[in-house]
């Protein structure tokens, strides 16, 4: 579809990326494997297969699933891969996270972070997915994120299970000397049906690890699955049903501290003047530090109770400087219209056709235009930011729920002046992620350890410092024109975006030296890559500055792109006449798997029907993070106002891995959307964050939240992601569904600027 | 100052003020109530105190003289509440963090009412927020438990 000689597309992040790696790792060794991390620290009962299996003489089998389980379920998905392959029962296995090592490097991630949109499957899309997949290995970087871990995991992960049956099935025919091709497995055991005899894993593990791992590993057919492609009980579900503590607040170790933060509500400003008298005197308070890093710079607070830690960080006093940075929402919006003004200054992310030839002689009843805006948002992950740290005897050891163990591990060093090989990272479970969990909590545990004369300090940050020192989802704004032909349908299509880049805000915090140079495809993630064929077709991202730190939030451009995107299609249909569901079938056209969604849930929503009296439906459609979505929203208007009363959402996974799972996170994603789109938002004075809490940054509630009908579709060739899948289309749909409802056509979010919700 | 946690009485060293979360947490070990927002607008931190849900991030620990159960005293993986076995049978938890606090509203909302309706139910849970968004299966779990059709 796209036509890439047209593209300015060669230099995107590679650059950026090289020299990170450079930085962050020295050498490149792109075909040598990473060493076993598991092999540290094995007892003399036990072996590990590979970096994803160990097994105990005691017939202990430990899988480890080496990405952050913050909710998505992914432990239970990963572990399935294993077992599958090992034949074992999940509930015989102990799935762990395991060390950070970057043995569990995620390529999967980087493997979309190109320009190339997902169905774009020319030489050079795929050329470049290599590239930036070889680019995580060298790198390492063991990392959760982008909707990537199942398919990161999908063969690796099958191949380690089966490269640990086979050995322990070539162990068993050479203890009970018969070939191997007699030899059956499952429940944990090798089998020899003939004799009746059977050898437990564990009894031959020792043995089986001795062996040769087989460079050859086929993989079972689809047909073979007894767990994948199933609903599986939950890993984690007992414990969480049972208050187990496996959070990272929940740590606990000998000769523990509480701690806290009070970083500067001024972003990148050094406090000055500061008082800590009043908080020095609290009770339980035992030292206030100074802290000073990439992220930002503040104080940290030591006490014996985390509650007098909090006392104290609200009483510290600091002059806490100026900010640099446009420090309101009219600066911000000022900043991003300034850009929109420069559209040529943007990077081409897509450009078929030629829009400007179409535009300039588009009668004016052909021609539609609108600008978009969204705010900044913070994640308000339920478990507030927090790390436990220990440094004695030169080893840091940090027990963080983070989604970037490698990363975390190097930073930490670096802020401590240490190796990153004295650092030991221990990911713990997380209470909501979202793509918050990066290294700046546990930066600030290491410089606490620091100060706690050898002790270990658990630092857990209030909700109001959760807040106000997120790395927010960006703050955006776009441009959009249209020319419709006679029948309506949009023969150009323009879409200039202004935002700021994730990418360089992340380098800006983590490695400040490095400038990413090249375009940034998340501003424009969900506008140049959607299946949409319409001959004259341009989007264009613009970087653009804002100075306060922003970061990944759950389905990350699209987050806002789908919103824009979706809703300038609505306007379209509106204005062309047509059914925005018909219009979406006539643009996807080319695409089956897209269709095939469009199409489902029309019928399950009965789309053709008009809604009852007081009741409205919006439509929206996207391919996100590998998956094909297509959602209407059926809101009612009420005396107390809006209520989102029901959702339908047809989802074309490729390999549904999980059904309750993925059923979990379509519902999850839905949720998490209509919260932003309703009414969240984070607004900033004098540079500062104005929401403190959930009564000023609240979220769906269950009485707000609408009932679920969901299909799973298995139509498309290649598996997607699904964490972040519902999200942005929620959004979408739901701002088409007010227009529908009232008439109002609501281009800034959170639609509560304009409407009451129930 | 003497507590009654779980049945069993304990002895904390703790500041009047202290909120009883941060006792149970921080002095008690007893980690089920989670800490969220700490101006009771979330109920990660809800315990029963003599049977009524409290948020006990903003409950002073010298007014917590009734007897506390949290999460950890409802039930075990070997012997669970009726609840919890629901939880689980509906699958609900995610990241898990706000369950400690919706299971609990649970307890107290059929020990109170044994057939709760919708309304009941969202009235009941209103202030326990959960991010990942499992109120459908909450929903489908509490009536699971009381003894309802099972389904969201």
């Amino acid at each position: 579809m796209s036509r890439l000689g047209t593209i300015t597309r060669r230099t995107f992040l590679v650059g950026a990326v090289a020299v990170a790696g450079g930085v962050a790792f020295g050498t490149w060794y792109v075909r040598r494997p990473y060493a076993n991390p598991l092999l540290d620290g094995l007892s003399e009962d036990e072996v590990a297969f590979n970096p994803f299996v160990k097994i105990g003489t005691d017939e202990t089998i430990t899988i480890i699933a080496p990405r952050a389980e913050m909710g998505q379920g992914i432990a239970t998905t990963l572990a399935a891969f294993v077992a599958e392959e090992l034949d074992v029962r999940l509930d015989q296995v102990k799935v762990e996270h395991g060390p950070a090592s970057p043995a569990y490097y995620n390529a999967a991630m980087m493997e979309e972070a190109g320009p190339f949109p997902f169905f774009d499957e020319s030489l050079m899309a795929e050329v470049t997915r290599r590239s930036f997949g070889t680019v995580a290995k060298v790198l390492g970087l063991q990392a959760t994120g982008g909707s990537s871990s199942t398919r990161d995991g999908f063969v690796r992960m099958r191949q380690a299970g089966a490269a640990a049956r086979i050995m322990l099935t070539e162990a068993a025919a050479r203890r009970l000397d018969v070939p191997a091709a007699e030899l059956t497995t499952a429940d944990g055991e090798v089998i020899h049906e003939s004799s009746g005899q059977r050898l437990t894993y564990g009894a031959l593990a020792l043995d089986a690890a001795a062996i040769e791992p087989p460079s050859d590993i086929p993989l079972r057919e689809r047909a073979e699955w007894k767990l994948l492609g199933q609903s599986q009980p939950r890993v984690d579900m007992l414990a969480k049903a049972t208050g187990a503590p496996v959070f990272g607040v929940d740590i606990t170790a000998p000769d523990m501290l509480f701690g806290t933060v009070k970083m500067s509500p001024v972003f990148w400003r050094e406090p000055a003047n500061a008082d800590l008298s009043k908080a020095e005197v609290v009770p339980g308070v035992i030292r206030i530090v100074p802290i000073s890093s990439t992220y930002g710079h503040g104080f940290g607070i030591l006490a014996t109770n985390t509650w007098a830690a909090f006392r104290a960080a609200g009483l510290i006093e600091a002059d806490w400087g100026t900010p640099d940075y446009p420090a309101d929402s009219a600066a911000i919006d000022a900043r991003l219209t300034q850009a929109l003004a420069d559209p040529a200054s943007g990077s081409s992310m897509r450009d078929d056709g030629d829009v400007e030839t179409l535009f300039a002689d588009a009668p004016r009843e052909r021609f539609v235009e609108a600008e978009y805006a969204v705010p900044l948002l913070a994640h308000a992950c339920m478990e507030p930011m927090n790390a436990t740290a220990k440094l004695a005897d030169g080893k840091l050891t940090i027990w963080a729920p983070n989604q970037v163990p490698t990363l975390t591990a190097q930073l930490c060093a670096s802020a401590l002046g240490m190796e990153t090989t004295d650092v030991t990272v221990h990911t713990t479970q997380m209470g909501g992620g979202f793509g918050r969990r990066e290294v700046d909590f546990s930066i600030y545990a290491a410089l606490l350890a620091d100060a706690a004369g050898g002790r270990p300090v658990k630092v857990t940050w209030t909700r109001e410092e959760d807040i106000a020192r997120d790395v927010f989802r960006p703050a955006a704004k776009g441009r959009f024109r249209a020319r419709l032909d006679d029948t309506g349908l949009p023969v150009a299509l323009d879409m200039t975006i202004a935002a700021p880049s994730i990418l360089g805000s992340v380098m800006r915090r983590t490695f400040p030296s490095i400038s990413p140079v090249g375009p940034d495809a998340t501003i424009t993630q969900g506008a140049h890559d959607q299946p949409y064929s319409i001959a004259n077709y341009r989007v264009r991202g613009i970087k653009t500055d804002l100075g306060v730190p922003v970061g990944f939030w759950r389905s990350v451009g699209m987050s806002f792109n789908t919103y824009f995107h979706e809703g300038f299609l609505d306007e379209i249909a509106v204005a062309g006449g047509m059914d925005p569901v018909d219009l979406r079938r006539r643009l996807v056209a080319d695409y089956p798997a897209a269709l095939g969604v469009v199409d489902r849930v029309a019928e399950m929503a009965n789309w053709s029907e008009p809604p009852a009296e007081d009741r409205a439906r919006g439509f929206a459609f996207a391919l996100a993070f590998g998956s094909w979505i297509a959602q209407i929203v059926e809101i009612a208007d009420t005396p107390a106002g809006i209520r989102i009363e029901k959702t339908w959402m047809a989802a074309d996974v490729g390999i549904a891995l999980d059904p309750s799972i993925i059923e979990a996170q379509l519902i999850s994603g839905a949720v998490f959307g209509f919260s932003s789109a309703m009414n969240q938002e984070i607004t900033l004075r004098e540079g500062r964050v104005e929401q403190s809490n959930f009564h000023d940054y609240d979220a769906m509630r269950i009485h707000q939240c609408p009932t679920f009908e969901i299909a799973i579709l298995e139509n498309a060739e290649k598996m997607g992601g699904v964490g972040e899948l519902s999200t942005p289309t929620s959004v979408a749909a739901l701002a088409n569904a007010v227009f529908a409802l009232t008439g109002k056509r609501v281009r800034q979010l959170p639609l509560s600027r304009e409407v009451a919700f129930a | 100052m003497r507590l009654t946690v779980n049945g069993k009485a304990i002895q904390i060293d703790a500041e009047p003020q202290m909120p009883l979360l941060w006792a149970l947490r921080d002095l008690a070990g007893i980690m089920g109530p989670k800490f969220g927002c700490g101006i009771a607008a979330c109920g990660a931190c809800t315990v029963l105190v003599d049977g009524a849900p409290v948020r006990s991030c903003v409950m002073p620990v010298s007014q917590a003289t009734g007897a506390i159960i949290t999460i950890e005293g409802i039930g075990t993986p070997e012997a669970l509440h009726p609840v919890q076995q629901a939880w689980i049978d509906e699958q609900v938890s995610q990241c898990g963090y706000c369950q400690a606090g919706q299971i609990m509203t649970a307890v107290a909302l059929l020990e109170a009412n044994p057939s709760p309706t919708d309304e009941d139910i969202d009235n009941a849970f209103g202030g326990n927020l959960c991010r990942c968004g499992t109120y459908p299966r909450i929903r489908a779990a509490v009536k699971r438990a009381a003894g309802g059709p099972a389904g969201a």
